[in-house]
This record gives C-alpha cells, sequence and structure tokens, in this order.
C-alpha cells in the first residue's frame, strides 16, 4: 500500500470497543486468537513464544489463550484471572477488545470490560445451547446499555453444521432478550477453530444468508450510540496560564459528555445554576466551530462567572437536576458486603464526595431476573437497587440516557479500593 | 480533526487523544505531585505532546523525570533537551551513576542497567515526593502490560501487584492512595505502536534522529543488532560492521538493538512497521530476552 494511502487510513479509521463473554470452554481464546491471526495482529515472535510454551507443557496443539493470559499466574493456573485489553486493525476499524474471564470474579471483570464497550460478544457452545452463563452474560451487558449485542453459535463444524440447530438456540435467545434492553441484535453461527463465518462467509453453512462476525464488527454502526441532543460538559480543570500573552485567558477544559456546543450558545453552569454564552472553543493552539462527545476541549465563557472542578456546564431548559438523593443500580466488587448506614467515597463526573448507603431495596439475580426485597446487603459480585445519600449534590441523568453523566462508583475510604459500580436511575 | 463532519465521528486518533488529554487533566487536577517519566523514545514524546496539549496555553503543570542509564544514545539526550527548552518544563534528571556511586543500587557487573533504573527510579520518586508517575508504556507491547490499568497501583514499595489491580469503570478513574504509596499512570495504554507513528506523522513530532534510517557501526550478538561503543566492548568472535539501520525502541544503548533499514521518512517507518511481523521488543529489546515474564517481574518490582 502506497504511503500516502496508508497515513490517510490510520487518521481516517474508526474505533470500535468490544467485551467479550462466554463460559470457559466455549473457545473465546480460539476466536479472539483466529480474530488477531487473521488481521496480522500477532506477530511472529509472540507466535514462536506461544509454539514453545505449547510444546513445553506437552499440548499437541498452539494454545492459542496462552497469548492473552498474559500473567505468570494465569499461565500456572490456565486460566485468565483478569480482563486484558488486545488491539487489532482492519483497513476499517481499529477495535479494541476487553477480553473478560469466562468464570472467576466473572461479574465484576464483565461490568470493567463492558463499562467501555459499544459492543458484547457472547459466545455459546451450539452442542449445549444457552446456558445460565450466556444468559447471565445477557444481562449484565444489557443494564450496562451496551448498544450493541452479537451472540456468536460456536462450535458449529461439531454439530454437522445443522441449521435446526442455530435456528433452535437463535429462537431461544430472541425469546428471551425480549425481557431486556438490547437495541441491537445480531446471532452468527460460527466455528472458531475452523474459521467459518469468522472473516469470511462459510461455505459449509449455505442456509446462513447474514453477515460473517468481522464483517459485522467492521460495519456496526457505532457513531449515533452517543447522546448528541442534551448538552453536558463536566469541568476538569481550569486553564489560568497568567502569561504575559495569555494573561485575561480562562478556560474550562474537559471532555464533552453529551450534545452539541458552539461558540455563542447560551449555556448554564451548574450548580451555581449562573447563564452566560460561550465564547469561544479551544482545541489545542486553535479555536473550533463545535464539540460532541467525547472530544476533550477548553470552553471560554463570555462572563467571568464562578466555575470550577466538579461543575458541568449544560443548556439552561435542559439541565440536570442536583440531587443528593441518588436512586441506583449498584455492582458490588468487594469481599466485605454492602450494608445500609456503610459509607464511602462517591466519584461521579469530575465531582467528588460521600455517600452513605440508606438501604439495599433489592438484589437482582441475574440469571432470573428475580428481585430479592429481603436481601439487606449486596454480596461480591451482586447487583442490586440502592438508594445514596451523597455529600455534594450529583449533576445527573438516568444511566439509561447518558453513560457518562448516569455512571458513579463507590471507593472504600480506609482501602482506597474501588468497591462498587454504579448506574443511576 | 472531522468536527464539523456531519455525522459527529471522531477518527480513532482523534478519540484516542481526547481519551489521554481527559487523563493528563484527570491527574493534574487530582494528584498532588505529579511526574512525567521521559526516555526521550517516541511514545515518551507523543506523552509531552499531549501533555502540551491538555494545558495549553497554559505551561505543562508538572516536572519531566529522565532516568539515566549513563547508557543513553547522545541523539535522545540532545531531543529531550529540545523538548524541555520548547516547552519550559522542569526536568528532574535521576542518574544510575550516582545511584550506584552512593549506594542506592548495587552495580555487580552482572545486572543490566535497565533493571538497575527500576531502584533509581523509585529513589526518585521518593526523594522528590511524586505521588502519580505519567509512563508511555502501551497495552499491545507486551502480555504483561496488556494486563495494566490505566491508573496503575504501586503500594509503599513502588511494587505492582497484577491479582489486586482495581477495577476501572468508564473513565472514572480512582486515585486515592495512603502515605508513600504512588500510581503509575498511563494515558497511551490504548494506543499501538502504529497509532504513535500515525500520530508523530499528523502533528509533525520532532523526535531522535536515530529512528529514521543511518549509517552505523553495529555488530551482532544474540540475534540483535547492537551499537558498537565503549560501554559496550565486543566479545571474542563479534566484529562491527557499518550498515544502514534504524532504531525501533530507545533504550539503553547496551541492549537496545536496530533493525537494519531504509525507512528515512515518517511515511516509510509507517510502511514499514504496518508490514513487520515482529514486535518492537522481541525485534530490539534485550531486556525482554531473559525469561517469559521478564517484564511482569520487572513490573512487579516498580518498573514502568
Amino acid at each position: 500500500m502506497a504511503t500516502e494511502a496508508i497515513t490517510q487510513q490510520g487518521q481516517q479509521m474508526d474505533m470500535l470497543r468490544f467485551a467479550t463473554a462466554g463460559s470457559v470452554d466455549d473457545g473465546k481464546s480460539t476466536l479472539i486468537g483466529r480474530l488477531l491471526l487473521d488481521s496480522k495482529a500477532i506477530f511472529e515472535d509472540q507466535l514462536a513464544a506461544v509454539e514453545a510454551s505449547s510444546v513445553s507443557k506437552g499440548f499437541d496443539y498452539t494454545d492459542l489463550s496462552l497469548l492473552t493470559d498474559g500473567l505468570r499466574s494465569e499461565r500456572e493456573q490456565g486460566i485468565t484471572i483478569d480482563v486484558a485489553y488486545r488491539y487489532f486493525a482492519t483497513p476499517r476499524r481499529k477495535f479494541i477488545i476487553a477480553d473478560t474471564p469466562g468464570h472467576v470474579q466473572y461479574t465484576r471483570n464483565m461490568v470493567t470490560g463492558a463499562s467501555t464497550a459499544d459492543l458484547g460478544l457472547v459466545l455459546v457452545d451450539a452442542r449445549q445451547g444457552l446456558t445460565e452463563q450466556s444468559r447471565r452474560h445477557a444481562v449484565l451487558l444489557s443494564l450496562l446499555r451496551v448498544p450493541h449485542l452479537v451472540l456468536a453459535v460456536n462450535k458449529m463444524d461439531l454439530v454437522d453444521y445443522d441449521q435446526a440447530v442455530f435456528d433452535r438456540i437463535h429462537q431461544e435467545f430472541t425469546s428471551f432478550a425480549t425481557k431486556l434492553s438490547i437495541p441491537d441484535l445480531e446471532i452468527i453461527p460460527i466455528s472458531a477453530l475452523k474459521g467459518d463465518n469468522v472473516v469470511t462467509r462459510s461455505e459449509n453453512m449455505p442456509w446462513y444468508q447474514g453477515q460473517s462476525l468481522m464483517h459485522h464488527l467492521e460495519n456496526v454502526h457505532v457513531a449515533s450510540d452517543r447522546d448528541l441532543v442534551d448538552a453536558r460538559f463536566p469541568v476538569q480543570y481550569v486553564i489560568r496560564p497568567k502569561s504575559d500573552k495569555f494573561h485575561d485567558y480562562r478556560g474550562y477544559a474537559g471532555m464533552v459528555a453529551g450534545g452539541v456546543f458552539k461558540p455563542g450558545d447560551e449555556v448554564m453552569a451548574l450548580p451555581s445554576g449562573l447563564t452566560t454564552k460561550i465564547a469561544g472553543i479551544d482545541l489545542y493552539d486553535r479555536q473550533i466551530d463545535e464539540a460532541f462527545p467525547p472530544m476533550s476541549v477548553t470552553i471560554r465563557l463570555e462572563d467571568d462567572i464562578d466555575v470550577s472542578r466538579g461543575d458541568m456546564l449544560c443548556r439552561p431548559q435542559n439541565a440536570p437536576t442536583p440531587s443528593q438523593d441518588i436512586d441506583a443500580m449498584v455492582c458490588w466488587m468487594t469481599n466485605e458486603p454492602m450494608r445500609p448506614r456503610q459509607k464511602l467515597a462517591i466519584k461521579h463526573t469530575t465531582r467528588t464526595g460521600r455517600a452513605l448507603v440508606k438501604n439495599v431495596q433489592y438484589r437482582m439475580d441475574v440469571n432470573t431476573l428475580h428481585r430479592d426485597q429481603d436481601a439487606g446487603e449486596l454480596g461480591l459480585n451482586e447487583i442490586g437497587r440502592v438508594q445514596l445519600r451523597t455529600t455534594v449534590p450529583l449533576l445527573c441523568d438516568p444511566y439509561a440516557k447518558n453513560r457518562t453523566t448516569g455512571s458513579f462508583i463507590l471507593i472504600d475510604e480506609a482501602t482506597g479500593v474501588t468497591v462498587a459500580a454504579g448506574m443511576i436511575l | 480533526m472531522t468536527s464539523t463532519h456531519a455525522d459527529y465521528r471522531l477518527s480513532q486518533l482523534d478519540q484516542l487523544e481526547a481519551e489521554s488529554i481527559h487523563i493528563f487533566r484527570e491527574v493534574a487536577a487530582e494528584f498532588e505531585k505529579p511526574v512525567l517519566m521521559f526516555s526521550g523514545g517516541k511514545d515518551s514524546i507523543v506523552m509531552l505532546r499531549l501533555a502540551e496539549k491538555a494545558f495549553y496555553p497554559a505551561r505543562i503543570p508538572f516536572p519531566v523525570l529522565q532516568v539515566d542509564t549513563g547508557y543513553d544514545f547522545p541523539e535522545v539526550l540532545a531531543c529531550r533537551d529540545n523538548w524541555v527548552d520548547r516547552l519550559g518544563v522542569r526536568l528532574v534528571v535521576a542518574s544510575v551513576e550516582e545511584a550506584i556511586k552512593n549506594g542506592v543500587v548495587v552495580d555487580d557487573g552482572k545486572t543490566s542497567r535497565n533493571r538497575l533504573q527500576i531502584g533509581t527510579l523509585l529513589n526518585a520518586i521518593e526523594e522528590e515526593g511524586f505521588t502519580a508517575a505519567f509512563g508511555g508504556g502501551r497495552r499491545d507491547e507486551e502480555k504483561a502490560r496488556a494486563k495494566e490499568r490505566v491508573y496503575s497501583h504501586r503500594d509503599d514499595f513502588g511494587q505492582w501487584d497484577p491479582k489486586n489491580q482495581r477495577p476501572e469503570l468508564w473513565s472514572l478513574y480512582n486515585g486515592r492512595l495512603h502515605e508513600g504509596e504512588h500510581m503509575r499512570i498511563f494515558p497511551l495504554s490504548n494506543w499501538t505502536e502504529l497509532d504513535i507513528w500515525h500520530y508523530i506523522g499528523q502533528e509533525g513530532i520532532e523526535i531522535p534522529s536515530i529512528y529514521f534510517s543511518h549509517q552505523r557501526r553495529v555488530f551482532e550478538r544474540d540475534g540483535m543488532l547492537l551499537t558498537e561503543s565503549e560501554f559496550n566492548p565486543l566479545k571474542p568472535g563479534e566484529e562491527a560492521s557499518e550498515r544502514t539501520v534504524r532504531f525501533r525502541t530507545v533504550g539503553d544503548l547496551t541492549l537496545t538493538g536496530c533493525v537494519e533499514s531504509g525507512a528515512a521518512t515518517i511515511g516509510e517507518i509507517i510502511d514499514e512497521v504496518a508490514a513487520s511481523r515482529i514486535t518492537e521488543r522481541g525485534a530490539t529489546r534485550g531486556d525482554d530476552r531473559f525469561s517469559e515474564a521478564a517484564m511482569e517481574d520487572r513490573k512487579k518490582e516498580g518498573y514502568f
């Protein structure tokens, strides 16, 4: 490829982040290995290391999971203990895979991987059909509002590429999915091992009229998943150079969390409620005519109103309501259970404060979606609805509306550890 | 920047830039004493550029820390000085030579300077009281790095505990520390080697001249082409000759190999990297060849 073309390509490509899920033996590592291999993201020295390591372990095949299990203890135990991030690119797109472990501490890791994902990829073994695990993964992806879901029915080679097997799983999953919030669902029969429908359409399954997995990953439309209506700009950092050249410069730096901001727009600063207009939007040394998610920009205002880190710029007629009483779904991530009256630190957008757990309203069984109202507390990897009272008002939206202004984390103040992920209702 | 694009789409490089700038600002806002670890290589230069953009038109609100092995390439040090002058940032140099002299680390003649950087770095972090140190590590570089968080917690001894990492959710980074602990921050986590080169090309960023094809006297050792220098005496049977080479990574010159290459422009480098079937570390870093978990082991001790 000519230099100019490849340089151009690198600049114009867009990006898709996806999280993988599936039980231990569903062939996740094989599939990831194949996607990486076929897109030439695995290098000879890496492959040689994996081959050598497979031989020394006495395998008669190349164990591609050794590529993704990067830690000494993972290789020793032959299991994945933590989320790993993998990268590959095709001429159309760059991909970031959050490779989440199937069985150990699944919920916490799934939530971590899914929090930034545009797409969730759930694998099922065609011989097993839907398992509790696949249902649970779909529930978690829906709860985390991952906008696109792919169910890859793997190991089709082991069921003789039988359409009836696929149709049954397809039917069962779509009826289950009606109970969830999944805006976009694609179900693809594949064989990760043999490569059927992974990169190219398989000749073994002429009855399947859809696209290959890679084709879908390359083409699924993600640009419109962001909220471009409700303008939200959490102020992250105030830039005041106080130099001779920029003596009066005062800019509010941050990442646009929603909507489109333009110079001249009337804006309101929260929590003060003061209004002014945008004087200009800077991207480094350039002034730009509009800013939208997820751009990191600096906004200058016409009036010198008091705005600092933790505040938010929005539109006067379209603002979140500051609130100290928060209803949220939380995923609890540590051994000590979450209990009423517990006090924790909270981080929401660029705002931090403390939160008191008022009560645990129910614990959700992620397999059955049953709500246990008598639970009272949440254990490790459990998800439930809670009420919090915060020391500072949060400038929040429902998570269903905005994944940035609707999410928060809770931190144990004694250990400093992140103990929960929260989604505002 | 595609800011007037009808569907409000950001290219992947623009997305990566926006994410990294967000991280820089978050750290500057929340940590008392951040520092940017700077090796002079392409990744640290991209970090400096991103930091410059994050705070413009104000200056970068933290110093730059270089761990000088004493075996650094002069071209790299020259480039470092240019950048520091242009941006007006404070440069802190932690010298391995000094650390050996002061007994902070022990040179037993067998341990590489790369490894001796660990103790030197940790000592500098402690002496200066830095609470957050930006590093240019990328997850695509190495399998242990693929497991790394953007905010990577280090205990009182500077150690990384891969089994006990904090979950990282959305872009909500948790920077809580206890006395004596610090955080390593990796704003380039999601960048690949090719992204770095595309960005250097797009931004017209100045990098050390040794990344471009040049003539150099080199010799072969363990399948790598190493620079002939007084720090790296030839062993019996080794012979130096002049070849046309360039470097893919920059580090201690006794361990950093070069590759034969005629790539003299960023465009040619991008083509070469895109076609390469060997990772940059596999090709040119002697320090990763010691064992399958060399990087993981060094990181646990406090390496970047």
